[in-house]
């Protein structure tokens, strides 16, 4: 089965994954589309590097499939992973070697790339993720933010049709997170698909093209992001003196109310099936004699799902 | 890029030895191993400072070959692999087999390496030999640093045999050697157990201390007699027997033994890294 047939760059089917007793991956059913930007998203201790993990053949499930770019994990590991680049769980280096040296290293480690073009490759990894000055310092002297940018160069050290960037955005200033951001368009634009996971979805919703949502080891949301986001519904944010009235009118084009406050007379009601335009709304309403202080439509955002979906707080899933 | 180049650009078959290169490379420019292998060569350096400063007062007891030192420079080699064959050699060794596996899991690169991809069985013997190559070059660092100190303080002449016979200074030379040759292969068993111990833990120094311990343990029991029929099979039991080298003609019969002792652990522990590291769940 080539990858062009199916087009996905990864699937996995009821992959799960237990630690003694427990599930950290639950029957996951991930499709990931060749060629997106797709986000996979949930909170800390959600299960996203453990199915990275999975993914990678680092870790073996303990039921269920995985295919990453047409080939079966981890049978093929061996033809799979020279074309996967990856960055797990933070980066790893040698502290006492310089960045440049770490590459080598690695690169070294691929027993497909060539040693001819190495110094170049190392060279131009560097320099895509602008660490071309620190390139012979030691790790050990390099920050958080620097050594993040090192595990990205080192999962460009060869052209990749698939990278995996776990939580790529650690640890790195606003300005580094742009450019990690930019970087991921840049990519997407040559065509590698691009598997990015992230707690933080601000971070990343801007970039993709498609997303997964994982709660407690489960895939609870999947989809393009226009997908996602549409599910929930617009609503509409009303103020008025003639609360009544106004709910009136409302009703008549399918909307329900879901909140009421009558001290403020401030009224949200949900778009009904379909989606009335608003300022037919707005008309209705004035010709019935409803006095409108305000009239706002709520599109909720991608976060709110997300926090929908995962359940709000910073309680980290055990 | 397209795809004709993406194929020139990976169609050289995997062999490994950049990884080997790159291995002994990274384990050598190290500043930890530098710096066991300059405490190694300073052992024949303090034995011969010291024979130096006492010389005359032969008292007679000391490691074998200590009186001949201040008579013969080419005795102070011998010394200082005798002297560092039960503990220091060990050491060292225990430190970086150890060190293989877990020291890569400790400090993140061991996940990174695999998705390369290294292969697990790949790296494992890429581990592996460079370990030998270690243990190699602490071997020569003793023997070496023995020689040199030896010609500069004392006078170099035939080396006088344990069997009474007499070598000239090529021949003992050569001697030296071989006796490297056989530390060097006594302590192949003791790295195959440390790369199964680093297989087994994310602790770089857990594995270590459990190595060396093991070596020490393994030569306690063969100085109990009471444990006779165990000796045989005990990974250090021929550790010290190279003085069979410096007899006229060569008795190989410890060499021999030694090295079949020594592949039987090669065998064994490598197969239990092997099946250990195959199936293992990188979580570090």
């Amino acid at each position: 089965m080539s990858p062009v047939a199916t087009g996905f760059a990864i699937r996995t089917d009821s992959l799960t994954k237990r630690f003694g007793s427990q599930l950290a991956v639950d029957g996951v059913n991930l499709s990931v589309p060749l060629g997106s930007v797709f986000g996979f998203l949930g909170p800390n201790g959600s299960g996203k590097t453990t199915t990275i993990r999975l993914l990678l053949g680092l870790a073996s499930a303990t039921s269920g499939e995985i295919e990453v770019l047409g080939k079966r994990m981890p049978d093929d590991l061996r033809a799979v992973l020279p074309e996967v680049g990856a960055l797990v769980e933070g980066p790893g280096f040698y502290p006492y070697l310089s960045g440049a040296a770490n590459l080598h290293r690695l690169d070294s480690a691929d027993g497909h790339a060539t040693s001819a073009t190495r110094r170049t490759r190392v060279h131009t990894a560097l320099e895509r993720v602008g660490l071309s000055h620190a390139a012979g310092k030691k790790v050990k002297a390099y920050s958080l933010g620097m050594k993040q940018r090192l595990g990205i160069a080192n999962a460009l050290l060869t052209p990749r049709r698939l990278l995996v960037l776990d939580e790529p955005t650690n640890g790195l200033d606003p300005q580094g997170t742009r450019e990690v951001r930019s970087l991921i368009r840049s990519l997407a634009a040559e065509g590698t698909t691009v598997f990015v996971s992230s707690h933080l979805l601000a971070e990343i919703e801007q970039v993709c093209t498609d997303a997964a949502v994982m709660s407690v080891g489960r895939l609870v949301a999947q989809g393009t992001i226009s997908e996602l986001r549409g599910v929930g519904g617009a609503r509409v944010r009303l103020e008025t003196p003639d609360p009544a009235a106004a709910a009136a009118v409302l009703s008549r084009f399918g909307m329900t109310v879901a909140h009421q406050s009558g001290d403020s007379g401030e009224l949200v009601a949900a778009f009904g099936d379909r989606e009335t335009a608003p300022d037919a709304v707005v008309v209705a309403l004035v010709e019935a004699g409803v006095r409108v202080r305000s009239f706002t439509i709520d599109r909720p955002s991608l976060e709110q799902r997300f926090v929908d979906l995962t359940g709000e707080g910073f309680d980290v899933a055990g | 890029m397209s795809q004709a180049d993406r194929t020139a650009l990976r169609s050289r078959p995997a062999v490994g030895l950049p990884l080997l290169a790159s291995e002994i490379s990274v384990l050598f420019r190290r500043r930890r191993t530098g710096a066991m292998l300059v405490s190694l060569a300073l052992i024949p350096v303090l034995i011969a400072v010291a024979v130096k400063l006492s010389s005359g007062s032969s008292s007679g007891r000391g490691p074998a070959f200590l009186d001949q030192v201040s008579q013969n420079g080419l005795f102070v080699s011998f010394v200082g692999l005798l002297v560092s064959v039960p503990l220091f050699l060990p050491l060292t060794v225990g430190v970086v087999a150890g060190d293989t596996i877990a020291g890569e899991a400790s400090a993140g690169t061991l996940r990174y390496l695999l998705i390369a991809p290294a292969g697990r069985v790949r790296l494992l013997l890429v581990k592996y030999l460079a370990t030998a190559v270690f243990c190699l070059a602490a071997t020569l660092a003793v023997a070496i640093a023995g020689a040199v100190i030896g010609a500069a303080l004392f006078p170099i002449g035939p080396v006088t045999l344990l069997s009474g016979d007499s070598i000239e200074v090529g021949d003992s030379i050569v001697r030296s050697l071989l006796i490297a040759a056989y530390i060097t292969v006594s302590l192949l068993g003791l790295s195959a157990i440390g790369l199964f111990i680093s297989t087994m833990t994310d602790v770089p120094v857990g594995a270590m201390a459990t190595t060396i311990v093991l070596s020490v343990v393994s030569q306690v029991l063969d100085s109990l007699p009471q444990l006779d029929w165990l000796h045989p099979w005990l990974f250090s039991h021929y550790w010290l027997g190279f003085a069979d080298l410096l007899r006229q003609p060569i008795s190989w019969d410890s060499f021999g033994n030694n090295a079949i002792l020594q592949a039987g652990y090669i065998l064994v522990f490598g197969a239990l890294a092997f099946g250990r590291f195959t199936t293992k769940d990188i979580l570090s």
